[in-house]
């Protein structure tokens, strides 16, 4: 276990915060977005793209870079945000966000920006493409490694199932799916829509490594990517336990904020809580 | 015919289906975590002895409604239209279609009326890979009146059935006592200088370039082709015949959908010059509904200039 940095744990949770707030904003104005998953999976974006991501955003198509594939691709906006504070598209391009030809659609695609990896939003392919990529790693004998973020509604896609078993089968130990376990999909819980418990055993019983993880505990999240590999030749699955609209309490576990648009009101009120806990600073980081 | 009054078509395929349940009790909707988009929450509210939530897993649901249909149940299996044509594609085909199963496929967010989410949720291709496979009747209704008429007989009709919907408003162009039968196609202007022949959404788009062209002093014929599959042969060769002239117009690539299908109808009776309004061999940009039809020249605008442009020959 690594020594937790309380100053860059710090920092995360504040870089966060701005990027939550700066995304709400972008919704608020595009007036569309998935909003509750973006603020569930935003803590893990951070973890990976400021801490374990070897990637470079003045070089996005270096050979050599760790990918990453948002098999969630509706939650673009917590991507786009993330990405462009990490310096791979200018943070004025947010404004632009779902508007008519800009580059930040709904959902994220490869020709258009860079540091995505290949286009999301039908739900159920991230994983898939990701052991496509983390294959090539294996024949090149390369030390990239390839990371993929999906929801847990997302996985009653079967096709999720049969890339899993075609990374155990070929050994993927530098292939790692993050599930943003929040516990909820589009029209309600995920365990009154389709059950997944017990998700971590599924992931076992498929020849998988598993660790599970608070998604909101940054400490806890870079001690969990400091472990990787889990095991020699497993393919790594990570559990992040996380609550859909983290940050802002009315949003909190409620379905509804899958994609809803906050009213004038709510937004007023999301930002206030969001600038409590120091959102307002970020953007200084 | 307002812009201002529009409706989506996915609400009235959302409370036909509730009719619908009252009357057929063997008539069960399975659902793939979509029903607020897709509508049928309604039914789900209403019948939730006969609703399956089945996940995000649409695949798995055309299968389940097939073994459902081979019991004698109507099962309507309802996702977005990119889904249940293409993810499902090869359990639409051999599972329903060659074994003749009454599964009803009843898709939202046709065409590029789902917009701003982007071409990963536009169905442009959904009405030719569906009309390449045999036995299953395509509607796609232009309106919230059609629809209301046409989901209604589509759970009457025995057989596998594709039916498309709207994500985005579209004005309201018929009555509520205005009859639909599958087949047949609707006469709901005549003129004979130019036959403006339409699907779905297209058709209020048809209407709006007709009153463009009167105003020209054209008279266009207008059709409405709400069953693509199969396909009103004589009325798209009477009106032809009477204006020598045709323009297509559909919410779809411009190959495989509706202008293949009137071109090949065409072509075997007879030869008329032709004009097809679609996306041409594109990919749709992210944008709102409206603007994405004139960015790719399926507005009214463009069809009078099709039509223009045919005239001037
Ligand atoms: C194949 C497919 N079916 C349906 C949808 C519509 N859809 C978008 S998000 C979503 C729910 C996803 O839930 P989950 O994976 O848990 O994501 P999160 O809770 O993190 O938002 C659905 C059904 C889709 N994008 N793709
Ligand atoms: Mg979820």
């Amino acid at each position: 276990m690594r020594l937790v940095d309380t100053q860059h744990v710090e920092r995360l949770r504040t870089l966060a915060t701005a990027i939550r707030r700066r995304d709400l904003q972008m919704v608020y104005d595009a007036k569309l977005g998935h909003i509750g998953g973006d603020f569930s999976d935003i803590d893990i974006l951070v973890a990976l793209y400021f801490s374990v991501l070897r990637v470079d955003p003045n070089k996005p198509n270096n050979p050599d870079r760790d990918r990453f594939i948002l098999s969630k691709g509706h939650s673009a906006g917590a991507l786009y945000t993330t990405l462009a504070y990490r310096g791979f598209i200018p943070l004025d391009e947010l404004n632009t966000f779902a508007q008519p030809l800009s580059r930040l659609n709904g959902h994220p695609d490869r020709k258009k920006v860079p540091g995505v990896e290949t286009n999301t939003g039908p739900l159920g392919h991230g994983l898939p493409v990701a052991v496509g990529c983390a294959v090539a790693a294996k024949i090149d004998g390369a030390a990239w490694r390839t990371f993929v973020l999906t929801g847990d509604g997302e996985l009653q896609e079967g096709s999720n199932w049969e890339a899993a078993l075609s990374a155990a089968h070929y050994k993927l130990d530098n292939l790692t799916v993050i599930i943003d376990r929040n516990g909820l999909q589009q029209g309600d819980f995920t365990e009154r829509t389709m059950h997944l418990d017990p998700l971590a055993e599924k992931w076992r019983a498929f020849g998988w490594s598993v660790r599970e993880v608070n998604g909101h505990d940054y400490a806890a999240l870079l001690d969990v990517f400091d472990q990787l590999p889990f095991e020699w030749g497993r393919p790594n699955c990570i559990i992040a336990h996380t609550h859909k609209g983290q940050g802002v309490s009315f949003m909190r576990d409620r379905p509804a904020w899958h994609h809803r648009v906050p009213n004038a009101e709510e937004y007023a009120q999301a930002l206030q809580e969001l600038d409590a806990q120091g959102g307002e600073h970020g953007s200084a980081l | 015919m307002k812009w201002a009054e529009a409706i989506p078509t996915r609400f009235a395929y959302g409370e036909e289906l509730v009719a619908l349940g009252h009357e057929l009790p063997n008539l069960v909707v399975l659902e793939a975590d979509i029903s607020k988009s897709t509508q049928t929450y309604r039914f789900a509210k209403a019948f939730p002895e006969r609703f399956f939530q089945m996940g995000v897993a649409e695949s798995n649901m055309m299968l389940v409604a097939a073994g459902l249909a081979t019991t004698g149940k109507i099962p309507f299996a309802s996702t977005y239209a990119v889904f249940g044509t293409m993810r499902a594609c090869e359990q639409v085909r051999t599972f329903i279609a060659h074994t003749h199963l009454n599964v009803k496929i009843a898709c939202s967010h046709g065409g590029v009326t789902p917009g701003n989410d982007g071409v990963t949720h536009q169905a442009t291709e959904d009405l030719g890979i569906m009309r390449t496979i045999p036995g299953i009747t395509i509607i796609v209704p232009a309106d919230y009146h059609a629809t209301r008429k046409l989901v209604r007989a589509a759970a009457h009709h025995v057989g596998p059935v594709y039916l498309r919907f709207t994500r985005d408003p579209v004005p309201v162009i018929y009555r509520e006592e205005d009859e639909f039968t599958i087949g047949k196609g609707k006469q709901l202007r005549s003129g004979s200088d130019v036959s403006l022949i339409a699907i779905g959404d297209m058709v209020a788009i048809a209407l709006e370039a007709h009153e463009q062209l009167a105003q020209r002093g054209i008279q266009a014929d207008v059709i409405d082709i709400h069953t693509l599959k199969p396909l009103d042969r004589e009325i798209i060769v009477a009106s032809a015949r009477k204006t020598r002239r045709v323009v297509t117009l559909e919410d779809h690539q411009i190959h495989g959908g509706l202008g293949s299908a009137v071109a090949e109808v065409l072509g075997e009776e007879c030869p008329t010059p032709l004009r097809r309004i679609g996306l041409r061999d594109t990919f749709a940009e992210s944008g709102e509904y409206r603007l994405l039809l004139r960015k790719y020249g399926m507005d009214a605008d463009a069809v009078v200039a099709a039509a223009m442009e045919l005239l001037q020959r």
